[in-house]
């Protein structure tokens, strides 16, 4: 029974390291202090602003603008978007406009949101409107028929949807933020060998004849060794501390049940 | 010291190309590092420019002040073009022939000369007619064509008073040129008739709209556009003209296509994929004219023999600037005897590598009276990645169940040892 905390505390201490190592590696190189707020908005996919959880946007617009910002999401993660907006003057609109976040995948698929509100109608009165989206949690692995959230790029887009004559171009106040929360990644064990990152370089048109070569973006995001290793161990996953606890479970009760028909007096006197 | 510092940046935006993406096709790389980001600002200097609204102040006055200060304030590397519209001739006064063919560029697009910019601005005099399709096609003559985005900035209070050609028209034409042009419009205390006008101009090329009421928000807005004009100018698609069957379809690599497709058509490309790579596509048509308030799009995944593997659709109603769907496919006969094969598919057994038709097709329909050419934008990206096998089983467990099995599993252990110890000494203690 003494053996079991000696042999706990490795693997413990494994856990911690990995489990720290994790976020880290799921988030990208991350710079030693990101910037708390970002100033800027893309206007389409190709130009959305990089956005990492946990950052603001915040920015002046025009009504009727395509704000466009991609964040990166690791398996396991489920991620949150919330939008403020501070809404032009009651003055300057002449009616109700309809807002709303649209999430889309690496490849441009819209994922559905679990929690809202997506869409919001700001009366003339009001002066706020608030914006939310809840993903679902990001699959580590998902059949290529299927549209699963997988690891990548995810792009988020505000716009407004309805607007009433003469409600476009007014300024509009937006503040963006992207939250994360981790989770155990299912399929466990599974990984993506390419996380859903959408192409950004011009193309090539080839000869229809050309022999098809080995493009450089997929030898480099074959899986190293080290990274398959990683896969093995994905810690934070509970299935280890489950069976590990179900091991010394066994053990102890083994060890009671042993004592049990060997010296039943010992229990029943 | 300007051509090394254009050096020097261009070497920065190789270096960071490069870190970001991998090593980019050569001819990317080319394009990107050589040409520094292209703006040209438009001005109206119409006889409706005198009236006195923005704070109080003419409009062009306050239309001076925020090119001065967006002048001053203006990124190293940015070139910044001013082009004005109606300066010359008076309306009304003047003949149409000769008002609507009254726009001329103040400061050419290059490395600027910010004094003699600001003096040529401060000689504006507001006084003529309003030829904003031809200031259009002037302005986008004036940038050039290359491969980098360019920036049309256009400031107008008053509609087009020398229509044809219908400025919004002028604009999906040079959309459709493929020079990678924007255009930004800014109303400045438009009515209804301009906003609209501004609006069309600004969503056939994928710019924005914003109505202009005070001078701050004018030079702001203007710093805004030349500032995004710098920092997401360098990443444009190729162009490409899809097929209209598999067999003729243009081959494809992985990167960014753009095209054009009308209502109803289809538009083919072929990529090629090899067992154990993963296609991955999506696909975005932009809605650039009044349309009917419901449509689709649909990108289609099919063998050669125009068998489908899967698709990718969405589907909308209402304001929107582009409508987007996308696909994955891997090829997963790779288990496969190869004979079988190529009984079942003679075109596969020809080459290792298969070839995957991309077909992209929209339900977009719009109200009588709207022009139909040129198509509307499309923009297609396309990568082949090594595709992920399924995996098998979990090899741990998790839960209650999995506790009380094992728990139970310890403790008949435990008992049928401890019994046959028993069995055992009882048996020895006999003998």
């Amino acid at each position: 029974m003494r053996v079991t905390p000696l042999l706990g505390l490795p693997v413990a201490t494994a856990a911690l390291a990995l489990a720290t190592a994790g976020p880290a590696f799921a988030g990208g190189k991350a710079s030693p202090k990101p910037r708390r707020t970002i100033g800027t908005a893309g206007t389409s996919f190709l130009t959305a602003t990089t956005v990492r959880p946990g950052q603001t946007a915040r920015l002046s617009a025009s009504t009727g603008d395509y704000l466009y910002w991609q964040f990166a999401a690791a398996a396991g993660q489920t991620d949150q978007v919330a939008v403020t907006l501070t809404l032009p003057s009651e003055t300057s609109r002449a009616g109700a406009a309809t807002w709303t976040v649209d999430v889309f995948d690496g490849l441009r698929r819209r994922q559905a949101c679990t929690e809202g509100p997506q869409t919001v109608a700001a009366q003339p009165g009001t002066a706020k409107a608030e914006l939310h989206c809840t993903l679902r949690q990001i699959r580590s692995w998902a059949e290529p028929w299927s549209s699963d959230p997988l690891p990548g790029t995810y792009y988020v887009r505000l716009s407004a949807v309805g607007l009433p004559d003469q409600g476009a171009g007014l300024p509009v106040d937006v503040r963006l933020r992207i939250s994360a929360k981790n989770g155990n990644a299912e399929p466990s064990g599974a990984h993506l060998k390419a996380p859903l990152a959408p192409a950004v370089n011009p193309g090539a048109t080839t000869a229809p004849e050309a022999a098809p070569s080995v493009e450089p973006s997929a030898v480099s995001s074959a899986p190293k060794p080290i990274q398959r290793a990683k896969s093995w161990f994905s810690w934070p996953s509970t299935r280890w501390w489950w069976t590990i606890g179900g091991g010394v479970l066994a053990a102890a009760m083994g060890v009671a049940g042993y004592s049990l028909t060997r010296h039943p007096r010992r229990w029943f006197s | 010291m300007i051509m090394r510092r254009r050096f020097a940046a261009g070497l920065l935006c190789l270096l960071a190309a490069l870190t970001m993406f991998g090593v980019p096709p050569a001819s990317a790389a080319k394009a990107t590092a050589t040409e520094p980001p292209k703006v040209e600002l438009v001005l109206d200097v119409s006889g409706s420019m005198r009236a006195k609204d923005i704070d109080g102040r003419s409009r062009i006055s306050a239309a001076q002040q925020s090119f001065d200060e967006v002048v001053d304030a203006l990124p190293g590397e940015t070139q910044l073009g001013i082009r004005v519209l109606g300066s010359r001739y008076r309306y009304p006064g003047s003949s149409k022939t000769v008002g609507c063919r009254d726009t001329e560029q103040i400061s050419p697009v290059g490395p600027m000369n910010k004094t003699e910019a600001k003096a040529a601005i401060a000689t504006l005099r507001p006084t003529g007619w309003t030829p904003i399709g031809l200031a259009l096609r002037a302005a986008a003559k004036d940038l050039g064509a290359g491969e980098t985005t360019r920036r049309i900035v256009l400031i107008t209070d008053g509609e087009d008073t020398c229509a044809p050609p219908d400025p919004c028209d002028v604009a999906r034409e040079l959309a459709a040129q493929g020079i990678h042009l924007v255009i930004d419009t800014l109303g400045l205390n438009p009515n209804q008739k301009v906003q609209q006008q501004l609006t069309c101009i600004a969503n056939a090329t994928g710019g924005t709209y914003t109505t202009v009421q005070h001078q701050q928000q004018l030079t702001s807005r203007l710093n805004q556009l030349v500032r995004r004009a710098g920092s997401t100018y360098q990443k444009t698609p190729r162009q490409v003209a899809g097929g209209a069957q598999c067999a003729n379809a243009p081959v494809l690599s992985p990167g960014v296509y753009t095209d054009r497709e009308q209502f109803g058509e289809h538009r083919v490309y072929r990529v090629p994929v090899s067992s154990g790579q993963e296609l991955r596509a999506s696909v975005s048509v932009g809605l650039d004219r009044r349309l009917n308030p419901d449509y689709g799009v649909l990108l289609r995944a099919t063998s050669q023999d125009g068998q489908e593997l899967v698709r990718g659709t969405d589907a909308g109603s209402g304001r929107t600037d582009v409508l987007s769907t996308g696909l994955r496919w891997s090829d997963q006969r790779s288990g496969e005897p190869s004979g079988q094969e190529a009984s079942a598919s003679p075109s596969a057994s020809a080459s290792p590598a298969g070839t995957v038709c991309l077909v992209v097709s929209n339900s977009f329909s719009a109200p009588p009276g709207v022009r139909t050419a040129p198509g509307m934008p499309l923009e297609l990206t396309v990568d082949v990645v090594p595709s992920s096998p399924a995996p098998s089983g979990p090899d741990l467990g998790r839960g209650w169940l999995l506790l009380v099995v094992l728990a139970a599993a310890g403790l008949v252990a435990g008992l049928i040892l401890g019994w046959l110890a028993r069995w055992r000494i009882a048996i020895w203690k006999e003998n």
